[in-house]
């Protein structure tokens, strides 16, 4: 059942002698299982969008939808999955600047802005946007 | 024939998604998923909340939110089963399907947003 090898499929190009990796490598090392947690952390990210717009529709439909909405958000099963969703999606927002500094070179004039500058100017916009959302939010 | 791939495009929509995101989903799951089911704080009433989506800033705002946090979710996701996964003979359907499904998602949001504004 379990290949041993396999040959790659490009047409036109040498075959390639390739050895076949088990579907759980990740579970192999810390490191990998980081990376996977990390690419992971996507379907963390998709289920709030959703979240965010069942929210909107319940306030299109009216007061009662948007209360029955507020209801179904504390039911244990949606809190549990929102409490992992929050520890997703710190550590999407952790990895994702910390790689800011390596995906982006910025230059002031000549001078190549430090890495280290690149990272605290992620943070320092995740503290702002944050305290102006919260700011929102908390007066509405 | 010269043959534009949208990969670049794709990466640079899954990098502004991934930012966007970064900066604004942890306060959002901390105050809508976690602090007000626990009513550690009130959560907005109906009219505040409405009027505050209303706003146009807003609404663009929750707009590139989420249809950059679905496209980042869709890049990522056929990524991961493409590297990381090896599921590699069923990457065309699995394109389709999640930037399909990012853009009818996106779709959802824009008529949302606009119905409340």
């Amino acid at each position: 059942m379990e290949q041993t090898h396999t040959y790659g499929d490009t047409p036109y190009h040498p075959r390639w002698l390739r050895r076949r990796v088990s579907t759980y490598w990740w579970l192999w090392k810390p490191a990998y299982l980081r990376f996977i947690l990390r690419e992971g952390s996507c379907m963390f990210v998709g289920w709030f969008t959703v979240y965010l717009l069942l929210l909107l529709a319940a306030l299109l439909e009216g007061p009662l939808a948007y209360e029955l909405f507020l209801a179904w958000s504390a039911t244990p099963a949606v809190l549990i999955v929102n409490v992992v969703t929050l520890g997703f999606v710190v550590f999407h927002a952790i990895t994702f600047f910390q790689a800011a500094p390596q995906a982006m070179v910025v230059r002031l004039g000549r001078a190549r802005v430090a890495p280290q500058t690149v990272l605290l100017g992620h943070y320092a916009g995740w503290v702002v946007v944050s305290a102006v959302v919260a700011f929102f939010l908390l007066g509405a | 024939m010269l043959r534009r791939h949208p990969e670049p495009l794709l990466w640079m929509l899954f990098s502004a998604g991934g930012v966007v995101s970064g900066m604004l989903m942890p306060v959002l799951v901390l105050l809508f998923g976690v602090a007000y089911p626990l009513g550690v704080v009130d959560a907005p009433t109906y009219d505040g909340l409405r009027a505050l989506v209303a706003n146009p800033i807003a609404a663009l705002v929750l707009f590139t939110l989420c249809a950059l946090s679905f496209l980042h979710w869709a890049h990522r996701f056929r990524h991961t089963l493409y590297d990381g996964l090896q599921i590699k003979h069923l990457n065309e359907v699995i394109a389709v399907v999640s930037y399909g499904v990012a853009l009818v998602g996106s779709g959802v949001a824009a008529y949302l947003l606009w119905q409340l504004s």
